[in-house]
């Protein structure tokens, strides 16, 4: 069985964000790999091994990336978790946009045919949540979005989607080949079941963290360098970006002397009562 | 928030990046698996034990190692491993190299097959525990006066003695243990269940109070023969397993530093006094400027050791001063982080304290500061200051 993870380098979300002339300032970003992107090569790898025994007997795991040089090192986290091989096509960041993504991820399939396309629901930078959705309906494959839990069937046809709604948890199963979006919830103990890890056998809470043995030879596992040309598309992006600023700063708090002000202050000024 | 460290002068480039992803991927699970409990266990007094498996599993411990189940990486990247952890506490540190430097490093370099088959995978994967027994309650900074001995007595070695400020102590299946059999050092791998095995922890302890620290007793207690390290005699035995472990406190501390750095100037640049944050006023600036002075220079010093150990080339005196240099600087700058802090240092909402009070011990264990002084001493003169 073959998954397919494409994966984005975003800007370290923990980091505070700068805005200059204008535009987000990246000059001093660090970047990581999409917390949804890396939740997907988590799945992809828990689909495919014996959890239990820490084994894993055949499958592939091709993680594919658009970006600069440097998302070389994004992709080799995901190897170094257990990611049998990569894919990186060069584009700079910006001149990329969903339709462009999804055109060349497109051409990838085509060639990969893999049985699963695993992706995470949206990347935290842009947020924009729809490669999955566009690339689903441009493939004509079924899909399946904020996967919250999946289940491989044991012919491994097709697979069963939970998803978490308003209502409680909606299950979907679909045939595959098929695409699948991750949500958070993905990565929790028990989400994903193979019919080879024992249903009993719980993981970590969230993905794991490459070993040294899998960084080390993670170097060793072949990465393959594409141009957007060797797909036949050109980045000729329809979304552009205006400007970005922060939101407005919070007025400060104020403090009251006793309750009759509050009550005051909250029914003149705040109009809450 | 994320952790990022202090890289003033872009030694990240002169890393690998085999060796850069190591040290992010500790610096991440410290971050998310370790920062938020490791203030409540050294309150309590307590190891975080639940950590042990994971360690295990990323391949932390006996990481530079080759074969039986150790990763086989480089010296830069062990190190790094080491301060990365001690960016958390330098008890969980100390749990590392106990266990990769002063047990599982012996047995690699001078056990027998059958002991490496036994013990290693099993200590690599943290399901065994083990711990260095060398001091001794009169015997530290001159442990060849060593008071426990090793007789010989049919199928095996009877052992007597008290070992005492041992890391891991009570929490390990086997100690290694070193005695003197007929007036010459040797280590035997003693399993923690031989009758006249007794571990005792240390209470009341000030410093790496998130760590076990005891005292071994063994009253005529017997191990079989193929017990005894076979590959080394004399002080060279514990004293290469040292050179391995003071190698990685050299980087450990700077971990510590970095994390007292970093806590430092967040807090100077939200603490408002007077008209502005702290960190607009020359004294604290000074401060904060010392500490990105004394780092970058650890740092640099660490990397050429690192490579220096890599070439093969590395002399002991070598890592006397690295660790003499690297915790007297770590120990200052977790003490000017606690005053940046001011009162706020003495809690434990903050973690330069706690630092502060481990930087004690590492201060003085592994060879204190003064006897580094010493061994670096008698390298550059040729006189030696002390017997021995």
């Amino acid at each position: 069985m073959k998954i397919l993870v494409p994966l984005k380098r975003v800007p370290d979300p923990e980091l505070k964000t700068k805005i200059k002339d204008g535009a987000i300032d990246l000059s001093g970003a660090s970047w990581v790999v999409n917390p949804f992107d890396e939740y997907a090569v988590e799945t992809a790898l828990r689909l495919l091994e014996n959890g239990d025994a820490g084994t894993r007997e055949g499958g592939e795991v091709v993680v594919v990336t658009i970006g600069p040089s440097e998302a070389a090192q994004q992709v080799r986290s995901a190897l170094a978790m257990g990611a049998d091989r990569a894919i990186r096509v060069d584009a700079e960041d910006k001149a990329i946009d969903a339709l462009t993504v999804v055109a060349v991820l497109q051409a990838i399939v085509a060639e990969e045919k893999p049985d699963l396309i695993l992706m995470g629901k949206q990347a935290v930078d842009g947020d924009a949540n729809q490669v999955g959705q566009m690339l689903a309906g441009k493939l004509g494959l079924p899909q399946a979005t904020f996967a919250a839990s999946i289940e491989l069937a044991e012919d491994k046809a097709s697979v069963l989607v939970g998803r978490e709604v308003d209502a409680g948890v909606e299950y979907k199963r679909i045939p595959l080949p098929g695409l699948v979006t991750v949500d958070l919830r993905i990565v929790s103990p028990t989400a994903v079941k193979n019919h080879v890890t024992p249903d009993a056998f719980a993981y970590g809470d969230g993905p794991r963290y490459a070993s040294l043995k899998g960084i080390m030879a993670a170097k060793k596992k072949p990465l393959a360098d594409k141009t957007l040309a060797d797909y036949g598309v050109t980045a000729s992006p329809v979304i552009a970006e205006k400007g970005v600023e922060l939101p407005p700063a919070r007025p400060p708090g104020q403090k009251v002397d006793d309750i009759p002000t509050l009550v005051q202050k909250l029914v003149e000024e705040a109009k809450a009562l | 928030m994320a952790f990022h460290g202090l890289d003033y002068y872009g030694i990240d480039e002169l890393l690998t990046e085999e060796e850069r992803m190591i040290r992010d991927t500790v610096r991440d699970f410290v971050s998310s698996r370790v920062m938020p409990s490791i203030g409540k266990h050294f309150t309590a007094g307590t190891f975080p034990r639940e950590l042990i498996p994971v360690i295990g599993e990323m391949g932390l411990l006996g990481s530079s190692l080759t074969g039986h189940g150790c990763a086989g990486t480089g010296p830069v990247a062990y190190g790094l491993i080491c301060q990365e952890l001690e960016r958390g506490d330098s008890g969980l540190r100390s749990f590392a190299s106990v266990q990769s430097s002063l047990v599982m490093y012996p047995i690699w370099a001078f056990g027998s097959d059958a002991q490496k088959d036994r013990y290693l995978p099993e200590m690599a994967a943290g399901r065994l525990i083990g711990c260095f027994g060398l001091t001794e309650p009169d015997f530290g900074s001159n442990p060849a006066g060593m008071l426990t001995t090793a007789t010989r007595v049919d199928g095996g070695y009877r052992l007597n003695g008290t070992k005492r400020w041992i890391t891991n102590g009570s929490i390990a299946s086997v100690a290694l243990v070193w005695a003197k059999l007929d007036g010459k050092v040797r280590g035997f791998l003693v399993p923690t269940t031989t009758p006249g095995f007794t571990a005792r922890d240390i209470h009341g302890k000030w410093s790496l109070r998130a760590s076990v620290t005891s005292e071994l007793i063994l009253e005529d207690c017997v191990v079989p023969e193929d017990a005894i390290l076979p590959g080394v005699e004399g002080m060279r035995g514990p004293l290469s397993c040292l050179s391995q472990a003071r190698f990685g406190i050299c980087f450990g501390v700077v971990g510590a530093a970095m994390a007292c750095y970093d806590e430092a100037l967040s807090y100077a640049k939200d603490r408002v006094q007077f008209s502005r944050p702290i960190a607009g006023y020359q004294l604290v600036q000074r401060k904060l400027v010392d500490m990105v002075s004394e780092i970058t220079k650890a740092q640099l010093l660490n990397l050429r050791l690192g490579r220096l150990k890599e070439a093969g080339t590395l002399r002991p005196p070598q890592v006397s001063l690295a660790k003499r240099n690297n915790v007297a600087m770590a120990r200052d700058i977790a003490r000017d982080a606690r005053d940046i802090l001011g009162a706020n240092g003495v809690t434990d909402d903050y973690q330069c304290g706690r630092h502060m009070l481990n930087l004690e011990s590492v201060y003085t264990y592994e060879g204190t500061h003064d006897v580094h002084t010493l061994v670096v001493g008698q390298d550059v003169t040729g006189l030696a200051a002390f017997d021995g």
